[in-house]
């Protein structure tokens, strides 16, 4: 056991390991955050959509010699908002027109990676995801951001609630359900390309659906839910990561399959709660 | 100036018109119901009159200082997903986000009606229950107090006693009389034409527009009416 705390120790020894652990825990926070309403919302597909222009924005970056942040970060706004009108305007075809962003922006990205880079590592960490990714002023820069959704997030938290719970209400009421439709899809495109470096682009939205829905298993307040999936999820992305530096698996990965164990624990848990 | 005016008013989905040429204005200490039978447009209608259904022709306007977050209401069918996580409690406090503007916590106040309107809806012991969880009247007590504690000035009920019992539900008209009283403005939309005569004082009867608008003394004298109540007798 000590073998293990001084194993752990040493790891967070290195610069980083601290990076990812800061920046990652902070994106998983937000992820967790942002996904009970998403996923309230049917709107997880629009989380999927974006790490996948995410991913399509960051291989034209770097093919361009853009930094890649600063790039990116407006590029995947702008898809949210586009997002966000079409499945606003019309179910289906809102369906197929996120299909058609993601696919498309996917394709973009791997032929700019292939004329710069060959096809190689870089493409593969951008899609799966590599904690040597993340350089400090990523670090920073997650911190800054996921502190600012932090921050958004509970100062709008009732309204949040509002929109998410009843869409008709609200806007019945007063409160702008298309600003804050905005704001939520906004705030997940800075989580999107945050996680992303780190996560993997096809490997970050899980981070969004996973939480949530774990929570949602047993939990029967909206505020326990943002609660027990915020612990969730940090708590996963911290033990996954630990678990990749001693096993030597990707870390994106290996903070997926805890998170699908999470859930079945929390699934089983609800079943036996709910008899 | 009304409340609310609506001018010319036509309504339909997606170029189906579903009732024309809307004309009338709703005044401060109304207590309008709109009657009419199903599929007639009387939810279309309320939405319009709520804005969050576009005119295909004409405008709704409000007046008298009217803001949209002194507006209280309770639609028809409330599109909650089954497995929505929420406390009663958490569900009524929604009422008052509006009044919240950029602030960003609830007031010790909010909080006191919310568990006000709960204790006079007799819903205070589901407080913590899981709003999907509960029977369909429950439910629709949890999303009527929310609707009081939205209600500042003008409050909009659609069929608002389906799933109630005949005990609530005449408890409920009497909490309705009561808001009315202290200066509500209150619009109901109804198939019940009895409870509608019994309790309002003015009718709009609707089928594919406005058929009649008036008292409910007049409605009771005039042809339709007369049809209406005498079709709808039970006993
Ligand atoms: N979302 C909708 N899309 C298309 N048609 C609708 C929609 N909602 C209502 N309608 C149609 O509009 C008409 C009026 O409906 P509604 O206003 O709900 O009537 P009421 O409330 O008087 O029963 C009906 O014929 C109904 O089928
Ligand atoms: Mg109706």
């Amino acid at each position: 056991m000590t073998d293990l705390f001084e194993y752990i120790s040493v790891m967070f020894s290195y610069t980083f390991i601290l990076r990812a652990l800061i920046a990652g825990a902070l994106v998983s926070l937000c992820a967790a955050l942002l996904g009970v309403s998403l996923v309230l919302k049917k709107y997880s597909m629009i989380g999927d959509g974006l790490s996948h222009v995410g991913f399509g924005a960051i291989a034209l970056a770097t093919a361009l010699n853009f930094a890649p942040m600063k790039f990116t970060v407006p590029v995947v706004i702008v898809a949210a908002v586009l997002l966000l009108r079409v499945s606003e305007s019309s179910k289906i075809k809102g369906d197929s027109a996120i299909a058609m962003i993601s696919t498309g922006a996917l394709a973009v990205g791997i032929l700019a990676a292939s004329m710069t880079t060959g096809m190689n590592t870089d493409i593969n960490s951008y899609l799966f995801g590599s904690i040597l990714a993340m350089t400090k002023e990523d670090v920073v820069l997650s911190a800054v951001l996921s502190v600012v959704v932090i921050i958004l997030f509970i100062v709008f938290y009732n309204k949040i609630f509002a929109v998410t719970f009843d869409e008709n209400f609200a806007a019945a009421t007063g409160t702008n359900v298309k600003a804050y439709n905005m704001l939520i899809a906004v705030l997940t495109s800075v989580t999107v390309v945050l996680g992303m470096r780190m996560m993997g682009a096809l490997l970050i939205s899980s981070l969004i659906i996973f939480p949530s829905l774990t929570a949602m298993r047993v939990c029967k307040k909206f505020k326990s839910v943002i609660f027990v999936s915020a612990v969730v999820s940090v708590l996963c992305f911290v033990v996954g990561l630990i678990i990749s530096y001693i096993a030597s698996t990707p870390t994106g990965a290996t903070v997926v399959v805890l998170n699908i164990a999470v859930f079945l624990i929390f699934a089983a848990a609800g079943k036996i709660i709910n008899k | 100036m009304a409340l609310i005016t609506c001018e010319n008013v036509s309504l339909g989905y997606e170029g189906l018109t579903v009732a024309k040429d809307i004309s009338f204005s709703i005044d401060q200490g109304d207590y309008l119901s709109v009657i009419g039978r199903n599929g007639s447009g009387k939810s279309t209608l309320l939405k319009a009159l709520l804005r969050i259904k576009n005119p295909e022709r004409g405008r709704v306007v409000y007046g008298d200082g009217l803001k949209q977050s002194e507006i209280g209401c309770l639609a028809q069918q409330t599109p909650v997903q089954k497995d929505f996580p929420a406390s009663v409690f958490e569900v009524v406090l929604s009422g008052r986000a509006p009044k919240r503007g950029l602030m960003p916590f609830y007031s010790k106040a909010d909080k006191k009606q919310a568990l006000d309107k709960m204790e006079l809806l007799g819903i205070t012991n589901l407080k913590e229950r899981c709003f999907r969880e509960l029977s369909g009247g429950q439910q629709q007590r949890a999303l009527l107090a929310r609707a009081m504690c939205a209600a500042e000035k003008i409050l909009f009920l659609d069929e608002p006693v389906t799933g109630l019992d005949p005990v609530v539900t005449t408890e409920f008209f009497n909490i309705i009389n009561e808001m009315h009283k202290n200066g509500m403005t209150i619009v109901m939309v109804s198939h019940d034409i009895h409870c509608a005569v019994k309790y309002s004082g003015r009718i709009i009867h609707m089928d594919g527009g406005i058929l009649f608008d008036g008292t409910v003394d007049e409605y009771k004298k005039s042809k339709i009416g007369a049809e209406f109540i005498g079709g709808h007798r039970h006993d």
